[in-house]
């Protein structure tokens, strides 16, 4: 078959043709897949409080010192919790917006850093480093020629405690938390928002609370230690 | 290799020679090495004496196998990148790290741009640069001076005068105490009066003219005055800044490397007013504390740029 | 059929688009931090290549040639749009880590590049055979520096651990290993070539 010539005609027919059979084809895989994904993107709001939270059937938004809470319930109405959205300001590299879930209690059952600008391999490690510390894997090197690498340990979990009872400070400022490996101020700010999300809980549920600048029994001169 | 550039005339001789001009700043860095082994101790031999001879051997391994070339390690170039190399890393750095930044500052710094004379960024500087990336806690736990007995390993560690001043926590140490070196910092980095020593035995032997160190010096002063005037509780005094951190290091000895910075005086004043910019817009607004080896590196990129608008003046020619 | 292999063969080392081409530089560079996200472009890629040279083999009689750069254009990105929403759909979490880099197979020289040079010249099975070699040795470049750079980053490839992971150089997870370490294999490819 020849090469259509370069006529208007041509150009215009052939174009709108590509055009129309491509726009159909994208319908079509449209209908299929738009159910998919407008479950996937639901999911993804809804999956910053799951992930922070034990098993839920409904939330309700609410607010406290201006600061977003999703309470979470059972079916039969009772309260099983919060997630609350706080952020700090001091982070070495600025905002640090975190998602930080309570129970019942006010114990912290889980966290997630939302966004953050830390310097890469220090602050940024705030991901992982207040959680529980995982049995760790070992790695092909390591099995070969039967060595170890320790990590250090450390008290660094958030997990479980309850702002109101345990001192949400870094160890270097009298609490009980070991600070991220030189980057004690990212750890700080971490904290901090932490203890903010806490205040907004028990604001909404009136509970005690914990003076948000310095932690439970800290003076303001408590934060201002060497790093 | 092979061929030979016959470089525009006059065709003067003079008795500068390559090793002449590497061992001269090698000795002008000697006081600034002595006080660091005065207040860090043993850590400073250990550090220095690894980083030197990991970086000779790899020119020469380079050179020998790699490139097939006549090795050229006796031209001291190799030593003033170790030592530099090693100016820049706290005093309680691992063996095993600080050999990797002399293998990364030699092979990929210099030897991978065809060796002296062809490097685009000044190999000490990306050898420290890639090992801060690279090894963020350990470049940044900095060990507090405790005099000559302070430990190679588990020493006691502190901030560093520019954490404060980028945080502001902390008493800052008295300038007095910066001015001869008694704070935390990169071993090579920390006296004030030793590298100014060594700057005025450079220009004394002509080594290096002034102009690129006091165009940082004054570019940083003006620019973070100007901060600090414009809002003293957000910005650190441009004073503390001209001590804390690597600058003076920096801008005497590294900024000033023939290899990558520009040809011309005039070239070099504007190279030296974009390392001063740079480095205080990193200072206050980065996520890095430590600005200054982002800021030569990337005025190194810019040099032949430099190098192509602003040329030297030919000799014998008048304007 | 010793034809098309041979075409194959050409995309996959002869003409390697990273390392030979050097095309396609934006995804290679951005997408490598760990050989799983290398390889999962490569495929999403390959997957675009194949369809789009197929269809621009069949369709290029029909297409006049001064409107020939739109018409393939709609092709390609009727093509990407498919593989997004797919994968929107159906694996959440690779779109999540390639988001940004998926729309832009649009733009990858690559697609354009071996429609333009090949495909319109071609008829259908060996313009297949091209977009599978292509898109092979795409994905080759992508899992190999995505393994580099994951192994001297983290201390693992594909997940699994080598050595342990205080001893990973964090540079090359970021965007400056990318240039380094790409740099390394082009000098490493050049040498094997020439010899």
């Amino acid at each position: 078959m020849a090469k259509l010539e370069s006529s208007l005609k041509n150009m215009l027919l052939s174009l709108t043709a590509i055009a129309l059979i491509a726009a159909g084809l994208m319908a079509s895989l449209y209908s299929v897949t738009s159910e998919p994904i407008q479950k996937s993107k639901e999911q993804k709001s809804v999956e910053a409080i799951k992930a922070v939270l034990p098993a839920f059937d409904k939330i309700e938004n609410d607010t406290a010192n201006g600061l977003n809470i999703y309470k979470a319930y059972k079916a039969d109405g009772q309260f099983i919790g919060a997630a609350v959205e706080s952020m700090s300001k001091n982070g070495f590299g600025g905002e640090i917006k975190v998602m930080v879930g309570f129970d019942a209690q006010g114990n912290i059952t889980e966290y997630s850093v939302l966004e953050q600008k830390e310097t890469p391999g220090l602050g940024t490690k705030m991901v992982t480093w207040f959680r529980p510390q995982t049995e760790k894997k070992k790695s092909l090197l390591e099995t070969i020629f039967h060595y170890e690498v320790k990590t250090a340990e450390k008290q660094s979990s958030i997990i479980g405690k309850n702002p109101a009872v345990n001192k949400m400070t870094v160890s270097k400022d009298g609490g009980e938390i070991d600070a991220i490996t030189a980057s004690t101020i990212s750890s700080r700010a971490f904290l901090e928002s932490v203890r903010t999300a806490y205040n907004a809980y028990a604001a909404a549920n009136n509970q005690k609370q914990t003076d948000a600048n310095s932690g439970a029994t800290q003076t303001t001169e408590g934060n201002n230690n060497e790093q | 290799m092979g061929q030979l550039v016959v470089s525009p005339s006059p065709h003067t001789r003079s008795s500068v020679s390559t090793p002449n001009l590497m061992f001269g700043v090698i000795a002008a860095l000697l006081p600034a090495l002595a006080v660091s082994v005065y207040y860090f101790g043993i850590g400073t031999l250990i550090v220095t004496l690894t980083s030197v001879a990991s970086c000779v051997l790899f020119e020469y391994l380079i050179q020998k196998f790699l490139l097939k070339q006549q090795p050229t390690i006796s031209d001291g170039s190799a030593i003033l990148t170790g030592l530099l190399l090693a100016f820049n890393l706290p005093s309680n750095l691992p063996i095993g790290i600080i050999i990797v930044g002399a293998a990364f500052a030699i092979g990929v710094g210099k030897m991978a741009f065809g060796g002296l004379g062809q490097n685009l960024f000044n190999p000490a500087l990306a050898g420290r640069v890639f090992l801060l990336i690279s090894f963020p806690v350990q470049m940044t736990t900095w060990p507090v001076p405790k005099g000559f007995g302070t430990n190679y390993i588990d020493a006691e560690t502190g901030a560093t005068a520019l954490n404060m001043l980028k945080n502001h926590f902390g008493t800052l140490p008295e300038t007095t105490d910066m001015l001869l070196g008694q704070m935390g910092g990169s071993l090579g980095e920390v006296s004030a009066i030793a590298l100014l020593i060594g700057f005025a035995f450079l220009l004394f032997r002509r080594i290096i003219t002034w102009h690129i160190p006091v165009t940082i010096f004054a570019t940083v002063f003006v620019f973070q005055g100007i901060l600090y005037l414009a809002d003293p509780t957000q910005f650190a005094s441009p004073v503390a800044h001209l001590l804390a951190g690597g600058l003076m290091l920096g801008a005497i000895f590294m900024a000033t490397d023939y290899v990558t910075s520009p040809m011309s005086i005039c070239g070099k004043v504007v190279y030296a007013i974009g390392i001063g910019i740079i480095t205080v817009v990193i200072r206050n607004f980065g996520s890095f504390p430590e600005g200054m080896s982002f800021a030569i590196l990337i005025m190194n990129a810019v040099t032949p740029l430099i190098n192509t608008y602003i040329k030297p003046k030919r000799f014998g020619e008048v304007k | 059929m010793n034809n098309n292999l041979k075409i194959l063969l050409n995309g996959l080392i002869k003409e390697n688009p990273t390392f030979v081409l050097l095309l396609g530089m934006c995804p290679t560079l951005g997408t490598t931090s760990s050989a799983i996200n290398g390889m999962s472009m490569g495929l999403a890629t390959t997957f675009v290549l194949i369809c789009s040279n197929v269809v621009i083999s069949l369709i290029k009689n029909l297409v006049p040639d001064k409107v020939r750069i739109p018409a393939y254009i709609v092709v390609i990105a009727a093509f990407v749009t498919m593989v997004e929403m797919v994968m929107q759909a159906y694996v959440p979490a690779l779109y999540a880590s390639l988001g940004l880099f998926i729309p832009l197979i649009v733009v990858n020289c690559i697609v354009l590049g071996r429609a333009e040079a090949f495909a319109a010249k071609n008829s259908v099975v060996p313009s297949m055979f091209d977009g599978l070699g292509i898109g092979l040795g795409f994905t080759l470049a992508l899992t190999l520096l995505g393994s580099i750079r994951e192994l001297l980053g983290t201390g693992k490839i594909f997940n699994f651990a080598i050595y342990p992971e205080s001893y990973g150089m964090l540079l090359f997870v970021l965007a400056p290993g990318a240039f380094i370490a790409l740099g390394f294999l082009i000098a490493l490819v050049n040498k094997l070539r020439k010899s």
